[in-house]
């Protein structure tokens, strides 16, 4: 049987805010690492930069046109890997590619990135997962684009069919 | 069918909405805990009982391989089988039922005249035409033929209102054009293109025409004699029939002189290891086992298309994409994609605060069920410098209350999405 649901429960207020006001919307310049990335299901498309030194996220950015929990989770990850180290970083990828395949994943995100829970909800809608990881998908693209530093190089992730 | 019709009213009233909702099982839920509203037609149709119940009796009565057995269900299963393409020759007017192809859907008819009759007859710098608003599977089989030979694609441009104008499918007709190959009314644009015109433009020039009527056989009386084209190709899913049949119409002496495509069972005459003769058409373009019940799934569609009039499902639908249209295109932030004069089946939109996925999720919740995304049409998408719309698409079983609810979802969506 169909439960009855609150449609608006995947676009909570969080979601909506940074869809509203997306944080760090801006191409970082110069940059250490960026990549593209691209969903042609939908048409989603992000583009991140990063500056890194020491091993540490000094900036984040990106830019892009895509849906508002594409652009939400772009928002978010931009806020929340700053001033991460970069092992810090991959393990935040890490737990946000096991929440994409598993919403009971989201116990294991630090308090620290918590915010990011409310992405669990698109579990509720398997077609949207995707744009949920998309920017996560783009930024280990682009940390795996071994550092660097040339911002005309894009490296480019799709993900979908 | 009966002589007198269920499914309409007393003459001159129309066509019995109710009644016809009441022969689709899947219309009678609810999703999301709202009734379904179902608007994603263009992509595939949902199916009445009675072709629901014609794949089912095939398959619990007479079901067997066709063309082979003596015995008697096989007859029977070739009988009924046989007796489609009747019955689609009765659809589109066609001279033959000779001349009734059936293939996979509209994809696999398209690619049968690339590979089977225009491949042959292509030299390197000829020219294939086709409009800015095909769908990918009237745009890919050509890109993949050019590729392959060295020919051209060229390319009819459209105007912000989704149409083409026959000057410029005039001008770019020239002696290297071998083909003209174009969809009858747009799945992501809604656009109903004057093929007629076209085919008396081409035909000057001996040149033969294609139309992809994936989503013209829907939703209106369709004759190819009339149109004068040379091909035509449909898909049963779209048409109220099963998924994983389709038919390609040719002229006879065209499909006469074309060589097999596939080879295989059904499709020959004799084989020896020296030689083999192929069988006439259309037995020559259908290799292998088909879709035996899917086939028979159609006729049924077909039979219950007829049975409501076509031209009354026409008249029921342009009533509903008009409303619709007033309606969405009248909401704050709204903004309708694709305003031709002449339209059928689909109304494409998007929003200022929302992207069409977002518009496709929220819908859904209330149980309103819509298209999102490029519509397997990307180059129409890019022209309008857009990533995706949201298309809501027409069948005879849908109503104007149902159009309401939409319009009610949508403000959902401004609600949500807005300031």
């Amino acid at each position: 049987m169909d439960q009855p649901q609150d449609p608006a429960r995947l676009y909570q207020d969080a979601v909506i805010a940074h869809n509203r006001a997306p944080r760090n919307f801006r191409k970082i310049q110069p940059c250490t690492h960026r990549a593209d990335g691209h969903n042609p299901f939908c048409g989603d498309e992000v583009q991140l930069y990063l500056r890194i030194t020491d091993e540490r996220v000094e900036e984040a950015g990106f830019q892009g046109e895509s849906c508002a929990i594409a652009t939400a989770s772009a928002s978010m990850l931009t806020t929340v890997v700053q001033g991460r180290t970069l092992s810090e970083t991959r393990e935040l990828i890490a737990a946000m590619k096991a929440l994409m395949a598993d919403a009971a994943a989201a116990e294991r995100l630090p308090e620290t990135a918590a915010e990011l829970r409310v992405l669990a909800a698109v579990h509720r809608y398997p077609g949207r997962i995707q744009c949920a990881g998309l920017p996560w998908d783009t930024l280990d693209q682009a940390l795996s684009a071994s550092g660097s530093t040339n911002t005309d190089a894009e490296p480019s992730v799709r993900v979908g069919r | 069918m009966s002589s007198v019709n269920p499914l309409q009213h007393e003459a001159g009233r129309g066509l019995d909405i109710q009644a016809i909702r009441r022969q689709f099982p899947v219309l009678a839920q609810t999703v999301n805990g709202n009734p379904l509203v179902y608007l994603d037609n263009g992509a595939s149709a949902q199916k009445p009982e009675a072709v629901i119940d014609a794949e089912l009796r095939c398959y619990r009565e007479y079901y067997a391989n066709i063309h082979r057995g003596v015995h008697s269900l096989s007859q029977r299963a070739t009988t009924e089988f046989e007796a489609v393409r009747g019955k689609v020759r009765t659809l589109l007017n066609a001279p033959s039922e000779k001349e009734i192809v059936f293939t996979r859907g509209t994809t696999e008819s398209i690619n049968l005249v690339a590979y089977s009759f225009v491949e042959p007859r292509l030299q390197a710098g000829d020219e294939i035409l086709i409009t800015a608003m095909e769908h990918h599977s009237n745009i890919v089989p050509w890109q993949i033929l050019c590729e392959r030979t060295g020919a051209k694609l060229v390319v009819v441009p459209i105007s912000d209102a989704g149409e083409f104008s026959l000057d410029d499918v005039e001008s770019r007709l020239t002696p290297r054009t071998r083909i003209v190959s174009l969809l009858q009314v747009s799945n992501a644009l809604g656009t109903v293109n004057p093929v007629r015109e076209v085919a008396r433009l081409a035909h000057a020039r001996d040149i033969p025409v294609l139309v992809d009527g994936a989503q013209s056989a829907p939703h209106m009386p369709v004759d190819v004699q009339e149109l004068d084209c040379d091909f035509f190709a449909f898909s049963a899913h779209k048409l109220y029939g099963p998924s994983g049949v389709g038919v390609l119409w040719g002229r006879q002496e065209l499909l006469q002189a074309m060589p097999p495509w596939q080879g295989g069972g059904d499709m020959i005459r004799t084989v020896s290891f020296e030689k083999t003769e192929f069988a006439e058409p259309p037995a020559r373009f259908e290799a292998g086992t088909p879709n035996i019940a899917g086939v028979i799934g159609l006729g049924a569609a077909v039979d219950w298309f007829l049975a409501l009039d076509p031209a009354a499902v026409a008249a029921h639908e342009a009533d509903l994409l008009a409303y619709a249209s007033e309606q969405v295109g009248g909401i704050p932030g709204v903004q309708l994609i694709g305003n031709a004069e002449k339209r059928a089946g689909a109304l494409s939109f998007i929003m200022t605060d929302a992207h069409p996925h977002d518009i496709g999720t929220i819908l859904d919740g209330y149980g309103v069920a819509v298209r999102a995304g490029h519509h397997c049409a990307e180059p129409v998408m890019r022209r309008y410098g857009i990533p995706a719309t949201a298309r809501a698409s027409f069948a005879v079983y849908n109503t104007r209350q149902e159009v309401d609810r939409l319009v009610a979802a949508i403000h959902k969506v401004r609600e949500l999405f807005g300031g």
